[in-house]
């Protein structure tokens, strides 16, 4: 298997807060593949940003700390990367693009000037070479008028464009892996769509992989090859796009689905998964989700449920999955420790 | 009435030379620094400080060709005269005009508050900037530093320093400085602390790039613009300070024609010749207004918030 480009092996990634210790990654293990478009759904404050800031070892530091697990990168572990390594493959061999477009780019330079700075950071080109790249990235995701835009500064760009101008920063040096932590979700609905398309064109020309962070079902349907659902610090379920959206195997999961909009019911109130995310923190005993649980009963308050294994590579943390038991339905084959 | 503003509104509408002027001014190219100017010309009372520091400064730079008097040479006979036409703000109690102290005079206030104002700036920036970043002991150990700085009255604290240098103007100059420090670091640190957490800083983290050169590429700019207003307000206070010193001895030494040194050695004369007195003390009082006048109309220029 040496197309994996990332593989999170049991992350734990904890703050060490006032009022103690916190498990914001708990346990996270999942493998990005070479070309791969790979979606990281869950509830805010679920752990999605702190997993992908963990692998860019941008935790900040107090309070955050990785405190176990290893993060390959084409194998190579990350947690024991030395800085000057890690500032080496920071934006040029893994890049990352942010949420807010409206705040990613310095507000007092021109973005011409923060992405030749950006090139010139890994490759020694001179400041023409970087700028006729840069141009060239620029036309690449879409931009009209490149050559002039390059001289605007970001107050000039809307939203969209300056997201437009973060993944050609990010496309600059050729990353082997795109971390895109909600990248569509400050834009609106037509740009989300056209931003989407970008990306998804340049996983195909570039072979890029792409780890996509967000809470959007409809955005994981439109470009993901593979879905990691993600609980309270948990991965609690994963496969395929399609399977996971067509047939939800954790309750969890089927509560996030059900709670879509649908347009052939219209009169009907929307379903909600009742209950709030619980607050992560240290000793909790039982599947994070069971008090939301409709399914719950007494086994998933007293253990915790390992990720059952199951058909065409997926798998899910719920104990309904568990053959032993005999009397639940579900066909799990082998266990996976936690 | 109506309809035909009405009317005269389309018409400008559509006659297509307005349109492209609204066109043009709208896209004009601005630049950060072309605004600020833009804005300070707009408030009247900058504009006022800004007159006012020219005019010292002038002073300062042309003394020698607008006086034909000496500032140390003394003439006995022509001692305590009021203002006249030969000597307009009138001389001293040893007969030096008071006009060509007080043009000799701006020089040193005018360098005074540079150079305690640069000092103090480029110390407490540093300061600011490291215990704001790199945050943890290290900002613990510089925010004590400050606070014990900024736990004692100012004019004491400088006291106490020029006491152990030694009674000069250099050593004012430092005194005011040090005491400046902790004002300047404060601001920084602030401002780094709250620009830290920007996502353009964690974006630049994110693409590789080094702690130092986050700091002078992304941090320090972004930073300027309330330590450039603290500078021009802390002008002010230098001059004072230093005007402050002289009055008590501490700091410029005579015959220095130093405006608070000027103040301190005719305080005698109150009542026989207030003249003596009033020109050094309007003389300060101007500078730190015109000062603190431009560092007002700076702050409102450099605040996005004010911008209509």
């Amino acid at each position: 298997m040496s197309d994996i480009v990332l593989e999170l092996k049991d992350l734990h990634t904890h703050f060490f807060t006032d009022s103690g210790e916190v498990p914001a990654v708990d346990g996270v293990s999942l493998t990005v593949n070479k070309g791969e478009v790979v979606g990281i759904v869950g509830e805010s404050g679920c752990g999605k940003s702190v997993t992908s800031l963990s692998v860019m070892q941008l935790v900040p530091n107090p309070p955050g700390r990785i405190v176990g697990g290893e993060i390959n990168f084409k194998d190579e572990n990350l947690v024991n990367a030395s800085n000057k390594r890690m500032k080496q493959i920071r934006g040029n061999e893994i890049a990352m693009i942010f949420q807010e477009p409206m705040t990613s780019l310095d507000p007092l330079f021109k973005i011409g000037n923060q992405m030749v700075e950006g090139i010139r950071l890994h490759e020694k080109v001179s400041k023409q070479e970087a700028r006729n790249r840069s141009i060239e990235l620029l036309k690449l995701v879409g931009i009209p008028r490149a050559d002039e835009v390059i001289d605007d500064y970001p107050h000039q760009l809307s939203g969209g464009m300056r997201q437009r101008v973060m993944i050609a920063m990010s496309m600059a040096c050729n990353p082997e892996l795109l971390i895109a932590d909600e990248p569509t979700t400050a834009l609106d609905v037509t740009i989300q769509a056209q931003i989407l398309d970008l990306m998804r064109n340049l996983n195909k020309e570039k072979d890029t992989a792409i780890m996509l962070i967000t809470h959007d079902l409809g955005v994981v349907a439109e470009i993901c090859d593979r879905v990691v659902v993600m609980y309270a610090g948990q991965v609690i379920e994963e496969g395929t796009t399609r399977e996971i959206l067509k047939a939800p195997n954790h309750p969890y999961t089927k509560g996030l689905i059900r709670s879509l909009p649908n347009m052939k019911q219209k009169e009907q109130k929307l379903y909600s998964i009742p209950g709030t995310v619980p607050k992560p923190k240290m000793g909790r005993i039982g599947c994070r989700f069971a008090p939301r649980c409709e399914f719950a009963f007494d086994r998933c308050f007293q253990e915790d449920p390992a990720l059952y294994q199951l058909e065409n590579g997926r798998s899910s943390r719920c104990f309904l999955n568990d053959k032993t038991e005999g009397s639940l339905t579900g066909n799990g084959e082998t266990i996976v420790g936690n | 009435m109506r309809t035909e503003e009405k009317q005269e509104e389309q018409q400008s509408i559509k006659d297509p030379s307005a349109y492209q002027q609204l066109e043009s001014e709208e896209m004009e190219e601005t630049s950060p620094w072309k605004d600020t100017i833009k804005q300070l010309r707009k408030n009247r009372f900058a504009v006022v400080g800004v007159v006012i520091i020219l005019f010292f400064i002038l002073l300062g730079l042309f003394a020698p060709l607008l006086t034909p008097y000496s500032y140390e040479e003394q003439a006995l006979v022509d001692r305590l005269q009021p203002p006249s036409a030969e000597h307009w703000f009138g001389t001293d109690d040893v007969g030096r005009d008071i006009f060509t102290r007080i043009a000799y005079g701006a020089r040193l206030s005018l360098q005074v508050g540079f150079f305690a104002v640069t000092g103090a700036l480029v110390f407490g920036t540093l300061l600011g900037i490291v215990a704001g970043y790199f945050g943890r002991w290290i900002d613990t150990i510089i925010s004590r530093i400050f606070d014990i700085l900024l736990a004692f009255p100012s004019i004491l604290l400088a006291i106490a320093i020029v006491s152990i240098l030694g009674a000069s103007l250099q050593n004012a100059l430092i005194a005011i400085a040090i005491i400046n420090i902790p004002i300047f670091g404060r601001l920084v640190r602030s401002k780094v602390i709250s620009l830290r957490e920007e996502e353009f800083i964690m974006a630049a983290k994110a693409q590789g790039m080094k702690n130092g050169r986050i700091i002078i590429h992304h941090i320090l700019p972004n930073s300027a613009a309330p330590i450039i207003v603290q500078a021009t307000l802390g002008f002010g206070t230098a001059i004072l300070d230093a005007a402050g010193l002289g009055f008590l001895g501490l700091g410029a030494q005579p015959p220095t024609p130093e405006w608070g040194a000027m103040l301190a050695g005719s305080r005698d004369f109150i009542q026989l010749a207030p003249w003596t007195l009033i020109v050094p003390g309007v003389s300060i009082m101007l500078v730190v207004l015109g000062f603190n006048l431009i560092g007002d109309g700076l702050r409102d220029a450099l605040d996005p918030k004010m911008k209509n």
